[in-house]
C-alpha cells in the first residue's frame, strides 16, 4: 500500500488529507446537476466507486468481492477500476476480515469490509464488540476506528438457512457502534458514504430484498445522507409507523390501504440509521399522532421495537392514546422459505397492527 | 516443528503425507496401479459404490435442473466430488458419525438419509434436517467450518462413555480451512486425543477464490502437522484411494497403535466442476477450460473402467442400475414435490416446552390465517 502515502498521513477526522480529492463533497441538500436512475444495489456500487475515486485510502475487502464482484454484485468493476490492491478477495474469515480492516482503519485506511450475509457476520463479532466499537474509548480518543462493515440482511428471497437473518439488535446494544439501514437507492448512496467518512465503526445493513426491487434517480455526484437521521416518508396525524430497510416498502402499502378502506392517516418514519437513534424525530411524530407501531423483520423479543416503545414512554408518555404495538418477526429461528411469508410482517399483519393500535 | 518441505517424519512418530503426492489406487483411466492396493471391499460393495456415484451423479443433474425450474430453492452442485463423498462414507461404520456441509449430499445418503430427506430443505421444508432413529448424520453446516469443534466434542463425548468403536467423521472444503474453527476445533482434536477424522474436500474454489489464494501453505494436509495430527493427501477423484485413506484413519480413530495419535486430516484433491451453488456464475471468475484435465480423472468414470476391467461391470449390470436410479429419483422427488409443512409448525422444537409468550405468537398467526386465508400471505400486496 505504498501509494497511499500512510507515513504522512494525517488523522483521520482531518479533510486535506493526502490522497483525498476535495472535489465534490456536497452535502444532502446542495442541488444536484445530475441524476441517474438505479436500484439500490447499484446505489451502494456508485457510493463505493465514488469514495474510491475521491479517497485513495478506501479498500474495499471481503469474500469473493473482487474477482467475482460480490455475490449481489455490490462490488462489480470496483477491482478494474481500483487494482487489486485495493478490491480484496480475502480467504474465508470473518474476524479475519474484520479483525484486519481495524487494522487497516488504525493505520489511517479507510476499509470497507463486506460480509457476505448478516448470518455469517457471528464469526466477527468479537472484533466488532471488543474491538471496534470500543478503540475511542479505550484509548480516551487517541484512536479511532474509521470502518465500515456492510451486510446484506433479511429474508422474503427464498435463500438457504442462515442467508435470511436480520439480528440488527445484536449490534445496537454495543455502544460505540454505528447501525445503518437505508431503504432506498438515493439513501443507501448517501448514507454509505457518510459511514465511510465518518470517524467512527458503522454496520452498515442492506436490505437484500429490496436490493433489486425498485430504482429511482439518484444523483451522480458524491453526497452524504446524515446518520442518525431518521426520514418521515409519509406524514399523517392517526397514528406513526417506525420502521427501517426492507419493512419501509410494505408499511407504505399498508398505510395506503388503511387510508382508503378505513380513513386511517398514517404516519412513516424510516429511521435509517438504528444506533444512534433519532429520537428527535421518532418523538416528535409520536406527539403529532399519539399512537405508535413498530414493524422489523427480526424476531419480536428485544428487537428495536421495544427500545422504541421505550423511549416513547420516556419522553412523550402523556401523548400517548393507545398501546404500542409491534408487528415483528416470531421468536423463533428463521423458517425455510416455504414459511418465510407466514414469519415476515407483510402489509397484510402491518394494516392489522395499524387498524388494532387506533381502534384502542 | 518442522518446515513443511522436512515434514515426513513427525515427532510423535506419526508419518506426515502432508506434501507428498495425492495417494492413488485407480490412475487416470481406472487401472489398479502398480504399486498399489485394491481394498478390502467385497465385489458388491465395488459395485454398490459405483452405483452410489452415478446416482448422486444424476441426483446433482436432477436437482440443477429443477432448481432452474423455480421446483427448488438454492442447490450446491456435487459433480466431480461424488467420489470422495460416496467413498468415505462406505468407510465409515454404521455407529460412526458424519458431519456434512451442505454439499455432502451423497455422503448423506450412503450413510443412511433418504434422497427425499436431501431434497426438503431444497423445497423449504425443515424437516429434512431431521435425524431418524439409527442414523448418525448431523443436519448439514452451512456456516463455514462451524462443524469442526463440534466434530471434536462428539468424538471426545464418544470417547469419555467408552464408545471405543465410534468415531466421527467431518466434511469441510477448503475455505473452511482459513476460519478460526478449524484451527480451534484441530488443536481441540489434537490436544484430547479424539476419535475424529477431518476431511477436507479441497476442490480448488471457495466460491470465486482460489486454493492458492486461501492459504499459503503449500498443501491442506500440512496444516496436520502443526497440530500434532497426522496429514494425508489423497486424489480426491479416485474413490478407491479416498475410502481406503479414510478407513485407516478410522480404524486408527479407533484403535491407535502405540505412539499414535487418533485424528487424522486428509485432503481430498478433487475439483468442482460446476458453480458454487446455482446462484452462482463461475464464468466471472474462472477459465470453463480449466475443468477439463480434471474431467480426465473423473471418478465415475475411473470406477466403470476398473469394474469393467475387473469383469464385474458390463451393459446388462449398468442398464439395471440406471433403471434403479431413475426409479428412486422419481419417487424421491415425486414425494417431496407434493409436501407440504404447516405454517405453525415453525413454533415446533424452538424449545423443549413452548413458553407461554410463544403459544401467543402462535394462535396470533392462527387467528389471522382463519380471518383473511392463507393466499393473503403470499399476496403482494400493492
Amino acid at each position: 500500500m505504498s501509494s497511499t502515502g500512510s507515513d504522512e498521513a494525517a488523522t483521520p477526522e482531518e479533510e486535506s488529507r493526502e490522497g483525498v480529492s476535495q472535489v465534490e463533497t456536497e452535502t444532502e441538500t446542495a442541488t444536484a446537476t445530475t441524476t441517474e436512475t438505479m436500484n439500490l444495489v447499484e446505489a451502494v456500487r456508485n457510493a463505493l466507486h465514488t469514495e474510491m475515486a475521491r479517497d485513495e485510502h478506501v479498500v474495499v475487502l471481503g469474500e469473493d468481492v473482487a474477482e467475482n464482484g460480490g455475490v449481489f454484485r455490490a462490488t462489480e468493476g470496483l477491482l478494474e477500476s481500483f487494482g487489486d490492491e485495493r478490491v480484496v478477495d480475502t480467504p474465508l474469515a470473518e474476524s479475519g476480515i474484520v479483525g484486519t480492516a481495524i487494522g487497516l482503519a488504525m493505520t489511517d485506511m479507510r476499509p470497507v469490509a463486506e460480509m457476505q450475509f448478516m448470518g455469517f457476520a457471528y464469526p466477527a463479532f468479537d472484533q466488532l464488540v471488543s474491538h471496534a466499537a470500543r478503540m475511542r474509548s479505550r484509548s480516551h480518543g487517541q484512536y479511532t476506528v474509521p470502518m465500515v462493515v456492510r451486510a446484506p440482511y433479511g429474508g422474503g428471497i427464498r435463500a438457504p438457512e442462515h442467508h435470511s437473518e436480520s439480528k440488527e439488535a445484536f449490534f445496537v446494544h454495543e455502544p460505540g457502534l454505528k447501525v445503518v439501514v437505508p431503504s432506498t437507492p438515493a439513501d443507501a448512496k448517501g448514507l454509505l458514504i457518510a459511514s465511510i467518512r465518518d470517524p467512527d465503526p458503522v454496520v452498515f445493513l442492506e436490505p437484500k430484498l429490496v436490493y433489486r426491487a425498485f430504482r429511482e434517480d439518484v444523483p451522480t455526484n458524491a453526497y452524504e445522507t446524515p446518520l442518525g437521521k431518521a426520514a418521515v416518508k409519509r406524514e399523517g396525524s392517526d397514528v406513526t409507523v417506525y420502521t427501517w430497510g426492507a419493512m419501509v416498502h410494505p408499511t407504505l402499502i399498508a398505510a395506503d390501504n388503511v387510508a382508503d378502506e378505513d380513513g386511517i392517516d398514517v404516519e412513516v418514519v424510516d429511521l435509517r440509521t438504528l444506533s444512534p437513534l433519532d429520537v428527535e424525530t421518532v418523538v416528535d411524530s409520536f406527539e403529532k399522532t399519539g399512537r405508535a407501531v413498530v414493524v422489523h423483520e427480526a424476531p419480536k423479543t428485544a428487537g428495536l421495537g421495544a427500545e422504541i416503545a421505550a423511549t416513547i414512554q420516556e419522553e412523550a408518555l402523556l401523548h400517548q392514546e393507545a398501546p404500542i404495538t409491534r408487528v415483528a418477526g416470531y421468536d423463533v429461528p428463521m423458517p425455510l422459505h416455504e414459511l418465510e411469508d407466514y414469519y415476515l410482517p407483510q402489509a397484510l399483519r402491518i394494516q392489522e397492527g395499524i387498524r388494532e393500535t387506533v381502534s384502542f | 516443528m518442522s518446515t513443511q518441505n522436512e515434514a515426513d517424519h513427525h515427532p510423535d512418530g506419526a508419518t506426515v503425507h502432508g506434501t507428498t503426492d495425492p495417494i492413488q489406487i485407480l490412475d487416470a483411466d481406472g487401472t489398479v496401479l502398480s504399486n498399489a492396493e485394491v481394498p478390502d471391499l467385497s465385489d458388491d460393495d465395488l459395485v454398490s459404490m459405483y452405483e452410489d456415484i452415478k446416482l448422486a451423479r444424476q441426483f446433482d443433474q436432477r436437482a440443477i435442473s429443477l432448481q432452474r425450474q423455480g421446483r427448488i430453492a438454492t442447490y450446491a452442485p456435487m459433480t466431480g466430488q461424488e467420489g470422495a463423498q460416496v467413498a468415505t462414507g462406505y468407510a465409515l461404520d454404521r455407529q460412526d458419525w458424519l458431519l456434512p456441509t451442505y454439499r455432502e449430499h451423497a455422503a448423506k445418503y450412503v450413510h443412511g438419509m433418504k434422497l427425499s430427506a436431501l431434497l426438503k430443505p431444497l423445497c423449504g421444508l425443515r424437516e429434512g434436517y431431521a435425524i431418524p432413529d439409527g442414523v448418525t448424520v448431523m443436519p448439514e453446516y452451512i456456516p463455514i467450518a462451524t462443524q469442526i469443534p463440534q466434530a471434536t466434542g462428539m468424538a471426545w463425548g464418544e470417547q469419555l462413555q467408552g464408545q471405543t468403536d465410534t468415531a466421527v467423521l467431518c466434511h469441510f472444503g477448503d475455505g473452511a480451512t482459513s476460519e478460526g474453527d478449524f484451527h480451534e476445533g484441530l488443536n481441540f482434536a489434537g490436544v484430547f486425543d479424539v476419535p475424529a477424522v477431518f476431511v477436507c474436500n479441497n476442490n480448488q474454489w471457495a466460491i470465486s477464490v482460489p486454493r492458492e489464494h486461501q492459504t499459503a501453505s503449500e498443501t491442506i494436509a500440512q496444516k496436520g502437522a502443526a497440530y500434532g495430527i497426522e496429514g494425508v493427501r489423497v486424489d480426491g477423484l479416485d474413490p478407491l484411494a479416498v475410502y481406503a485413506v479414510t478407513h485407516a484413519a478410522l480404524q486408527k480413530a479407533k484403535n491407535p497403535a502405540d505412539g499414535e495419535r487418533r485424528p487424522t486430516l486428509i485432503e481430498a484433491v478433487q475439483y468442482r466442476y460446476g458453480a458454487h451453488t446455482t446462484a452462482d456464475d463461475p464464468s466471472t471468475y474462472r477459465e470453463e477450460d480449466e475443468a477439463e484435465d480434471w474431467r480426465e480423472k473423473d471418478p465415475l468414470d475411473r470406477m466403470r473402467n476398473f469394474l469393467t476391467n475387473e469383469g464385474l461391470l458390463d451393459d446388462d449390470l449398468e442398464a439395471e442400475i440406471d433403471d434403479r436410479i431413475e426409479a428412486q429419483l422419481t419417487d424421491a422427488i415425486e414425494s417431496v414435490e407434493g409436501a407440504t409443512t404447516h405454517p405453525t409448525t415453525m413454533f415446533d422444537h424452538v424449545y423443549d416446552e413452548l413458553p407461554d409468550r410463544l403459544r401467543e405468537q402462535q394462535d396470533e398467526l392462527e387467528s389471522l390465517r382463519k380471518k383473511y386465508g392463507d393466499d393473503a400471505f403470499h399476496e403482494v400486496l400493492e
